[in-house]
């Protein structure tokens, strides 16, 4: 068992175990930090930087996912600097595709969009890219449209991690960064896939999608993961 | 191979060389060897055959100069006489004046302050060492600290020789070496690795691959000496595949080393073995960044990870790893050959010993050099270096690449070591300079810097793929005259976001370039803002262009 630790997020004093991340602990006590490559169930790799905090005697920002509590921490979750670069990195993530929420099917229900809310923002001060990318509708049940990808990486880890079929994965780099299946084929024509449909009940916004869904009619059902993740724990006996 | 069979080597190689009247070494560095070195090399060695000389005269492959804007370069006598500009044509001249005065044109003088000013320590020997030849190094005393180090010292004592000497990462980061080898040796004793990192990918920089070409035996042994002061059985050398030559050379220098036991299992016959294995980089510059440079060398994508945990604890395989610099290990064995007391002495209080710089760009000695920290940067550019060609004025020098930042003229005083580099608002980073005139753009220069972070950016986090890209693109509307002050006002914006959020150093250090050009030069930015002019007149204006998406 691992020690039992207290420090203090936003003034709060607080408990967790020293196995847990600040995100895990700062959750359980109802405080929020907005995140969108992180999900309960699946490794954690601070790609998003959404969850950047504040600790007191560290000169930089740390990831609230990968970061695990220590013994008398001071946490701030929320100031004026980190709201300022959350809002940046939102309007950093809507300048990259092509995010249109009044035709999305997502309309309604991706966490882009619930972030962008939740962090006030009420538009968007830099160009916008208009990247020009191609949908793959070859699949027979599900779409992908990486006009909306945010490339969070959550299918390709659940898909590797959870379904162990290694289906998606990410080609090229830097800004012509895309999402793939298999070596770059038709996801239609993948070999791998199972089509068990997890990477699009966990995508955050509409870039996964079930086929045949209008606009803002595809909700998502994440849930099954934390779920399927407690199980396998308890299987392999941790 | 004992200690006494080294010295029995070293002895055979001097009484061999003390028979001959002449030794000439040639430069066989990838800049010399562009300028056809190796083909000089041949002629002067027919020529000396044909003249029936060759028992009396050896002309042996060698390594950098340092010179490379006079390349190709050679060296007679262990310095009695520089050739510079040699072509084969140049083969009877050379030989006929072996023992005279060779032509004017050829010859180099070595009083330059870009010879006398140097102090050699990563790059000891000066290029006198066959680097395909394990017994040229011998004979010039490698390999003695490695054995000395395991018949007669603990890890613990070679650790501390370097924590005492204190070295820091020649990486770029400063970060103190002997901590880093201290925290792997004291990480669990599970298999242990140690890596170099060759990945060096600043345009303008070619301090690593020097060394990696002309001392790939020094490389080995660093590496062997890091490998037993912190119990790792087992490492690799990550050179990036652009560098061909020095592969080559490691390569057959790792071959060597295991032919005479100074690699592999029981090293000269004492219970302590390490091998090492060369990986290929495939031209991603992130993989300089150590869990990229990991991820790629366990057969990954090449991204970086959030560290904690540090490699230290949790590296390759998950296993602890101590990853170093060429430049740093190659500092490793003279440590350990003169003493940390030796290596203190020279350089600044808190930055020891020397650093390899490679001038590029306006500077009329455009080459490698290796001078004490706490030099001034104007002592390296206008003496070292001896100034700007035709007469144009000096404008700002870039130290530390695309992670760096450009230090204009009233900076030039301040001493050269990672702290004073820091406080004006750039990195020691790995060594390249590149030197400025007044014909360069800042604008254009932090746009170019920007390109290159922007298609270096792995993708991984949002700030850095997105926010590169970006600030590219603001710094091309800049440069075009198309821009107005709010661009400037987001551009600003977006560096210091950029800064404190991306995941690694690469797009940590990404808006250096701007950040520092707008410190010292913002009437640059505003006279193409303002007045859609570029000063320095390299910027073509495209006002006219229609602005459609914003």
């Amino acid at each position: 068992m691992s020690r039992v630790v207290t420090l203090k997020i936003n003034g709060q004093d607080v408990s967790g175990r020293e196995d847990e991340t600040v995100l895990q602990v700062a959750r359980e006590n109802g405080i929020e930090i907005p995140t969108l490559c992180h999900l309960e169930g699946l490794s954690n790799v601070g790609a998003c930087r959404l969850c950047l905090v504040e600790v007191k005697g560290v000169s930089r920002l740390l990831p609230a996912c990968v970061t695990r509590v220590s013994e008398g921490m001071e946490v701030t979750t929320h100031s004026e600097r980190l709201e300022r670069y959350r809002r940046m990195i939102v309007e950093l993530l809507f300048s990259e595709g092509n995010h249109v929420c009044s035709v999305c099917v997502s309309n309604g229900h991706c966490e882009l969009q619930d972030t962008a809310i939740q962090l006030r923002l009420d538009h968007i001060g830099m160009p916008y890219r208009f990247p020009v990318r191609q949908v793959d509708a070859s699949h027979s049940r599900y779409g992908l449209d990486p006009n909306r990808c945010i490339l969070c990486t959550r299918c390709v880890r659940v898909c590797d991690e959870i379904e162990g079929a290694h289906t998606w994965d990410i080609m090229g780099r830097g800004i012509n960064s895309q999402l793939i299946t298999d070596m770059h084929t038709p996801w239609g024509e993948s070999e791998t896939c199972t089509s068990c449909g997890k990477c699009v009940q966990i995508c955050p916004t509409g870039a996964l999608f079930i086929k045949g869904k209008s606009v803002a009619e595809m909700t998502k059902r994440p849930d099954f993961l934390p779920y399927l993740a407690m199980m396998r724990n308890r299987k392999n006996g941790s | 191979m004992h200690l006494e069979d080294l010295h029995a080597i070293a002895q055979q190689q001097q009484e061999a060389d003390s028979k001959l009247e002449h030794i000439l070494y040639v430069c066989t560095g990838t800049a010399c060897q562009s300028s056809r070195s190796e083909e000089v090399l041949k002629a002067i060695q027919a020529e000396l055959k044909a003249r029936g000389l060759e028992k009396k005269c050896a002309v042996r492959p060698g390594g950098c100069q340092g010179l490379c804007a006079r390349g190709p370069l050679a060296n007679l006598d262990r310095g009695k006489q520089l050739y510079q500009h040699l072509t084969p044509e140049d083969a009877p001249a050379v030989v006929e004046a072996l023992d005279g005065e060779p032509p004017a044109r050829l010859q180099l003088d070595k009083q330059l302050p870009f010879f006398t000013r140097q102090v050699r320590v990563a790059t000891q020997g000066g290029g006198l060492i066959d680097p395909n030849d394990l017994n040229s190094y011998i004979a010039a005393g490698g390999y003695t600290a490695l054995l000395d180090a395991l018949m007669h010292k603990t890890p613990a004592e070679v650790l501390q020789e370097v924590v005492k000497s204190g070295l820091r990462g020649r990486g770029g980061g400063g970060y103190p070496t002997g901590l880093k080898w201290s925290t792997v040796a004291k990480a669990a004793p599970t298999p242990k690795y140690v890596i170099v990192n060759g990945d060096e990918g600043d345009p303008g920089a070619f301090m690593d691959r020097a060394l990696m070409e002309d001392y790939p035996f020094r490389v080995l042994e660093g590496m062997t000496l890091a490998a037993y002061a912190v119990g790792a059985s087992y490492g690799y050398i990550y050179v990036r595949a652009e560098y061909p030559l020095a592969v080559k050379r490691l390569q057959n220098a790792i071959k060597q080393a295991q032919k005479q036991n100074l690699l592999g299992s029981n090293i000269a016959s004492t219970p302590f073995s390490f091998n090492v294995e060369i990986r290929l980089g495939a031209g991603a510059f992130v993989c300089g960044e150590e869990t990229a440079l990991i991820a790629s060398i366990e057969g990954g994508r090449g991204t970086p990870r959030p560290r904690p945990p540090y490699p230290a604890e949790s590296g390759l395989w998950g296993k602890p790893t101590l990853i170093n610099n060429v430049e740093t290990i190659a500092n490793v064995v003279p440590i350990l050959q003169h003493g940390s007391e030796w290596f203190a002495r020279i350089g600044t209080e808190k930055s020891k010993g020397t650093k390899v710089f490679a001038l590029s760009g306006r500077i009329n000695n455009t080459g490698l050099i290796e001078v004490p920290m706490g030099i001034t940067l104007r002592e390296i550019i206008f003496e070292i270096g001896g100034g700007i060609p035709e007469g144009k004025k000096f404008k700002a020098v870039q130290t530390g690449g695309p992670s760096g930042g450009c230090i204009p003229e009233q900076h030039l005083d301040m001493p050269v070591d990672y702290d004073s580099l820091a406080q004006v608002g750039s990195i020691m980073g790995s060594g390249g300079m590149i030197v400025m005139d007044e014909t360069s753009c800042m604008v254009d220069v932090a746009k170019y810097f920007m390109e290159f972070s922007m298609a270096e950016s792995c993708g991984k986090c949002v700030p850095c793929r997105v926010g590169t890209a970006q600030m590219y693109d603001l710094l091309l509307k800049i440069s075009e005259g198309r821009a107005t002050l709010n661009d400037l006002a987001l551009l600003e914006a977006l560096c210091d976001m950029v800064k404190h959020t991306s995941l690694c150093g690469l797009g940590q250090a990404a808006p250096n370039p701007v950040i520092s050009t707008l410190r010292y030069f913002r009437d640059e930015y505003l006279a193409h803002i303002l007045e859609k002019r570029c000063p320095a007149g390299v910027c073509q204006m495209k006002p006219e262009v229609m602005e459609v998406h914003s």
